[in-house]
Order: C-alpha cells, then structure tokens, then sequence
C-alpha cells in the first residue's frame, strides 16, 4: 500500500461563501483507481464529500473531474501513476458547468447541447427486417458510438470555456453520429444546424477535446469531417 | 411536493425506457431514476443481445428457447422463455429500426457471434446468436433508447431515488421519492408504478456491477410485503479482471479466446467437452474456481489466464475493442500478446420480483398486485431459471419491458389515481430524520464491507450448510450494528452520504433473502451449487423459491415451474 495525497476542491453552498480546498491522505494499492481512493476518503475519512459515480470502468461517464490539470474519469486513472505527487481534483471547468457541491456539477446546460442536435435517427419507412448498412458504411460511425456525454472534451475545450454558446465537442460527436449513419435522412438539415459561428465553426482545433476523451474518439477530426461535409454540400 | 402521473417508471436502463416509449402515446408517464438515465447500468453489457435472425449461419427460436431452458438448468419458466425466444427477433429489428448501429456482415445484415450455452440443433454446436454492435452492445442500445425517450418528450426525473412504494388495501398507489440536489422527499399519486430498477450485485465484494446497483426497488417490494422469488441463484460471470472484477465480455471467447490454466492447458476441454470454453457461465465460474482449488491458478494464485493472442490485432480492435482498452488500463496488458488474468465476478441476480409474462407482479398466491409492475433484472419471470444465458439479459429488458408498459396500458382502463393515504411519506421522513439526528455510531461503509466479505466467502459460487448457516448468523449481526449506523453529512442538498447509508439497509436485506434461500435449497442446480448436495434433485427441488417478509419473520415456500416443450434431461455440454 502506498501513502496517497489529494487536494480536494471542496464547495457546499449551504455552508461556503468560497470554495476552498481541502487536504487527504489515503492509503491504496498501486493498481487501484483514484476512484477507489475517493471512496476510501469519503466512506472512512470524511462522509461530507459529494462526487458523482457509477460504473467504475469508464461506461457510464458519470465521473468526470479535473485531475491534475486535466479533465478525465477518476475510474480510469490509476494509483500507480500518481505515485509520490499530490493529486489535486477539481469540478470540470466553465461556464458550462456550475459547481453544485464539491465535485459535482450541474450538467443541465451539458444535456441541451446534446438534445439540440437531435440525437436520434431519422429514417423513413419500416422494412419486415434490418435496414440494410454495409460494414463500410457502418464503420464510419465506429469510433463516434464510443462516447459515454462524460462531457470531459466540453471541459477541456478552451473555446467553450470562453463561450458558452458554442454548441461544443461532445454534441457535434452526437450530431456526427447521425450524419454519417447511411440509415438517417435528415442530413442536410442536420448540417445546416451546424453551419454557424457557434456551431461546427466554434472549433478552431485546440485539440484538448482529443488528448482528454476517455474513450480515444478522435473528436476534432470528426468535428472537422462535419465542416468538410458542410462545405461540400454548399458547393453541390 | 406531490406529483400526479398516471403512471410512473423507477429506473432508467433498457427496461425502464422501452416500457415508457410503449406507454407514451397513450398516457402520462413519467420515469424516476437514480442517475441520468445514460448512465444507467444496462450501459455496461458488453457483448451482444440474443436473437436467432440466423444472418450468419441458419438459426431457430425454438433452439434458443431450448438453449435458455438448459442454461437455467430446467428451472426457467418455458412459456416465458417461448415468448423470449419468439419475440427477441422481432424486438432485435425494432432496435435497429431505432438506430442502433450494430455491427454488419458482409451482406449489410446485423452481424452474430458465438455466445455462452448458445447452440444450433438442441446442443449439437456452437451457434452466432448474439447480435453485436462490437462490444459496447448495451451502451448502443442505451444511447438510443435515451434518444428516442427524448424524441418523444417523456419527463425524466434524474437523481431521484426511490425510499418506498405507497400502498392501500393491497393495491400501490404511488411511490416516495428523495430528490438528491435538495433532500426534498417528494409522492408520486400514480395508477400504475412499473418498477425497473435493475440488480444488486454490491452485495457481494467483487462485482461487475455499478455502485448504483443497490437493488432498490426489489428490496422495497420485499419490505411492502410482496415475495421474491429464486433469490439463491446468484450469477459469477467467469471473467472479471482479477482484483476489480470489471468484466471482460463472454464475446471475447466467443470470437475464440480460451481459458488456461497454470500449465497452459485449455481446461474448459475437460469440464464441457462440445462446446468448451463457451459452456454456460455457471459451469466456467465453477470450472476456474475448481483449477484455483486444485493448485492449478496462475502461479498457484487465484485467478487464471484468459488468452486472446491468436485472435490478431486487427480483430481485437474491430470486435473487442473496449475489453482491450480496460485490459491496457486496468493491467497494462496488451490483448493481442499478453493474457488477461481473470476469475469470477459477481455479474447477474436471476432471482428477484415475480411476474407474470406481461409484468404484472405476483403475490404469495401467485395473484397479481394491482398497479404494480417490474420488468428486467428486479423481476423474475423466470425466463433465466437457475442460470442466465449470456446475451438474454438485453433481450429480457426491451421484450418484457414493452410487454410491461403494453398491460399497463390495457389495465389503466381499471386503475384509478385515488385512494391515496394520507400517511404515506411519514416513515421515510422519519426514517431519513433518525439518520440525520444520530450522533454515535459506525459508518455505513463499515458494515457494508462485512456484509460484502461474508456473502463473497459463503454465498458465491460454492456453497455449504455451514457456511450459510455462519452468512446467517453474521448477517444478524451486522443488521444489529446498522440500528446505529451514523452518517458525516447532515445537509439537504446532495447528500449522498446519507443515500449510501439507506441503501445500505436494503443491500442487508436482501443478502438475508439470499442466504436463507440458499440454504433451503438442498440441491446444486445452475448457479446455486451445494457442496453437500452436489446433485440436481428433480423430484424434490424442480421448483421456485419465494421468499417473503412476514410478522413472524421471513417465510418459504414454492411455486411450481411452468414446463411445455422441453421435459428435464441432465445438463451436459
């Protein structure tokens, strides 16, 4: 067992003017999770701390954080390679996510970026069996089926730290989703919600999106196969 | 505050939305959950959900209700694993019709792998049954699901959990509800309460399952009076990452990964000499947990190798791409070179609420409670008998989770939103009131490690009187030690110190309900295994287990399995 330090962000609005920052020390296995070492702090040390959690393996996406710096799932991050540093871990970043206590934020505005890009397929008729979809096809939409809304690429993204009406990472994954699903037919329309400053033209490639996603989608190169997609369809 | 719906879904997996997408056209409903619905555990299923479409190789429904009533080991209900099997080909369409992007075969149809106790011909081989979207089957279907609830509006209450279900006279006329951000306990008046509120595996140490996975809704039916039914048979999915215990799909031996042994042998040959390494996962959790008694653990350890190097790295990658990721996260193993070390985990509670086919919740007398309905993983209908097959879980959520919200639209016609009493909420006040006041006392994490500890060392995959007999007396104790469990926080808003401590009397509960089950049951049969009786009993034991709450203490007693097409033979594979 290894000796874990954690400076832990700490806000509770029924008490705290300020939010401040409180000191742990853990004890945990090299091969643990820094999520397992949250558990320990607050089911034996300190009940008061609030962080949300589900699965612990990086499907449910529900324990995003920022972690040293950097947005991430605490259930994905081991013990082992914080070794000897203090861990310090914070709510995600931005206007987009206001600190309800501790470490949980609310993801209101997080889920109406999502649903505003329809994220459901719309496709005409009812065959007996499957629509048919070839595997070349299919494999356009692989990586992409791959976000969990952990919301960690909104959080590290500097433009939607700065502007809140930029419909963000995680929702122009969902809208890519569909628009490069061959069963959906409201393509165009789907692109057309993009083509505006603040939608697939907010990315300015950082980057951040792509170095944080828990899940290695490779987001702005999606966000920039929308724009090429875009482009495309005004010159046809 | 008081919410009216007419009728209100608890949880938010596969279950619970598939019902609420059938009962919104036609009446209010609402769903309760836990957690934002996608992050709801039915997410987590890996590696496929069961329907015989026959895309890949020619395929029966009648072979796999045939496969469901052998892997439960005869004591499924046939004519629920008839309705399973028929309509899961239909169902399966319905959900590519909503988008699910399944993975393709050549021909652009949804493509199929090999899984666990799936065969063609009544037994003869290995079949590719489990339609796939790589492995992230569960997570897909979720996503959609969510989407489509979406699409149609349907009102959602996130992190609200569920403290109790509010009966008069017999019928449920509604629930109580903590809202999380506020401590507010809220009544919903409704006609029809459909519960769906999934598993309970952190019972036990280690478990596939999410921390949310605190069996809510079963063990408040329980507590309100109602019998739940096979609470023994309790599913060790064979390949958990040692230590974490996070699952590593079935699909991986399905594409062609072997289980070895400390000598490198593929030890499944011995224990299912057809079909190997793709027995029903009760057979390989005893198989591993037999090579680890035996000596013959990775070095003499508790765990053993499950070894998908021969599958290549392209496969990997297209099919297994997720257990990939975890094995490189969680072990620093590269799958397509390195062995992952794996032992059995805590993965899937057959047992639960009884239901009929259609959902409805059943009574002592095998009646139906009126306005009460659960479907998925809390109910027990019983489609898994005393084994689920890999694959039948997804496909028992959307068929019998429509099957639910389909009655509870016909029988809205007969219930009424009244009659409402006028207590209801008083004890959960109460109840939350004596946890927030108590100043002494012990943690609930505490307790819930030694409840953990002793259903891991009595209940698993082995079983003995003797040791029941000690799970028993332990958990007496520790529901001793809960009447003064304390908690740190004492404030309304996002108090989940608080929630961990409730769920913690629900999770002790239920391990009661488990054990005196258990110990009952004086035969193996599936997942329960009695080493003082190793054998299955037809003619004692061919039965179901109900379990039920009353003034004098837990009572047992039995319910006649339903068997049609397939009469029981000895389980061999």
């Amino acid at each position: 067992m290894i000796d874990m330090n954690f400076r832990i962000f700490r806000f509770d609005p029924e008490k705290d003017k300020e939010p401040y920052f409180r000191h742990y020390t853990v004890l945990a296995e090299p091969w643990e999770r820094l999520l397992d070492c949250l558990n320990r702090i607050k089911w034996e040390q300190d009940g008061t701390l609030a962080y949300r959690m589900s699965c612990a393996h990086g499907v449910c996406g529900s324990d995003a954080m920022k972690i040293n710096g950097r947005c991430a799932l605490a259930c994905q991050k081991l013990v082992k390679d914080y070794q000897g540093t203090e861990v310090v871990l914070e709510p995600l970043p931005g206007p987009g996510f206001p600190v309800l206590k501790d470490l949980m934020v609310d993801m209101a505005a997080f889920f109406k970026t999502i649903e505003l890009v329809r994220p459901f397929l719309n496709a005409s008729g009812t065959p007996e069996k499957e629509r048919l979809q070839s595997p070349e096809e299919r494999k356009k939409v692989d990586e992409v089926i791959r976000c969990i809304l952990c919301a960690c690429c909104v959080g590290a993204c500097p433009v939607s730290n700065e502007n809140e009406k930029f419909v963000g990472p995680a929702a122009l994954v969902q809208a890519f989703r569909r628009i490069f699903d061959s069963r959906d037919n409201e393509k165009d329309q789907r692109m057309k919600q993009l083509d505006y400053p603040d939608g697939a033209w907010g990315c300015v490639n950082h980057f951040e999106c792509t170095r944080v996603c828990p899940k290695e989608i490779p987001v702005t190169k999606s966000i920039n196969l929308i724009k090429r997609e875009i482009q495309k369809s005004k010159l046809s | 505050m008081i919410f009216e719906h007419d009728v209100v879904i608890v949880g938010s997996g596969l279950a619970g939305l598939r019902a609420a997408l059938e009962i919104a056209p036609v009446a209010d409903v609402a769903v309760i959950s836990k957690v934002f619905p996608t992050r709801s555990h039915s997410g987590a299923a890996q590696g496929g959900i069961g329907a015989a479409l026959g895309n890949e190789e020619p395929d029966s429904w009648e072979w796999h209700m045939y496969d469901t009533v052998k892997g439960g080991d005869y004591l499924t209900d046939q004519d629920a694993a008839e309705v399973l099997a028929t309509d899961a080909i239909r169902a399966v369409y319905e959900l590519e019709h909503l988008g699910v992007p399944f993975s393709r075969t050549a021909e652009g149809r949804i493509a199929q792998r090999a899984f666990g106790g799936h065969t063609s011909n009544f037994g003869e081989a290995a079949v590719k049954r489990a339609c796939y979207a790589a492995d992230r089957t569960g997570r897909v279907i979720l996503d959609t699901l969510y989407a489509e609830a979406l699409k149609r509006g349907i009102k959602v209450y996130s992190e609200f959990n569920l403290m109790d279900l509010v009966l008069n006279g017999g019928a449920v006329k509604g629930v109580a509800v903590y809202e999380l951000a506020t401590g507010e306990i809220h009544l919903f008046k409704t006609r029809a309460v459909l519960l769906a509120t999934g598993g309970f595996g952190k019972v036990y140490k280690v478990t596939s399952n999410c921390f949310a996975n605190t069996g809510d809704g079963v063990y408040l039916a329980y507590r309100a009076g109602i019998p739940l039914e096979d609470m023994e048979f309790v599913q060790f999915h064979p390949t958990g990452i040692y230590g974490l215990g996070v699952l590593i799909s079935e699909a991986a031996r399905g594409e062609g990964g072997v289980l070895r042994n400390r000598e490198g042998r593929r030890f499944m040959e011995e224990y299912a000499p057809t079909i190997k390494d793709l027995a029903p996962r009760d057979m390989v959790s005893r198989a591993i947990m037999t090579e680890i008694r035996q000596g013959r653990g990775i070095d003499g350890r508790d765990f053993v190798n499950l070894d998908l190097t021969h599958i290549g790295k392209d496969r990997l990658a297209e099919k297994l791409s997720d257990i990939s990721s975890f094995a490189r996260i969680y072990l620093g193993v590269d799958t397509a070179t390195e062995p992952i070390p794996v032992s059995p985990t805590c993965h899937y509670m057959m047992g639960g609420i009884p239901t009929d086919v259609d959902g409805r919740v059943l009574d002592e007398r095998n009646a139906p409670v009126p306005g009460l309905y659960a479907a998925g993983e809390c109910a027990c209908v019983s489609i898994h008998g005393a084994n689920r097959l890999g694959c039948n879980s997804l496909v028992d959520l959307v068929v019998f989770g429509r099957r639910a919200g389909k009655m509870i639209v016909r029988d809205l016609e007969h219930l009424e939103r009244k009659e409402f009493p006028e207590t209801a909420g008083t004890d959960v006040v109460r109840q939350i009131e004596t946890l927030k006041t108590r100043t002494k006392g012990e943690r609930a994490a505490a307790i819930r490690g030694a409840m953990q500890q002793v259903m891991t060392d009595h209940c698993s995959v082995f079983r003995t009187e003797r040791g029941l007999q000690d799970a028993l007396a332990e958990l007496e104790i520790l529901k001793e030690r809960y009447q003064s469990v304390c908690i740190d926080y004492r404030s309304d808003s996002f108090n989940t110190d608080l929630l961990d401590a409730i769920e913690l009397e629900y999770l002790l509960g239920l391990a009661e309900t488990m054990v005196r089950s258990a110990l009952a049951r004086k035969e193996s049969r599936g997942a329960h295994y009695r080493e003082d009786y190793p054998e299955r009993d037809d003619d004692r034991w061919l039965k179901h287990t109900l379990i039920r709450r009353t003034d004098r203490g837990p009572e047992i007693s039995y319910k006649p399995v339903t068997i049609t097409r397939f009469q029981p033979k000895p389980r061999t594979y």
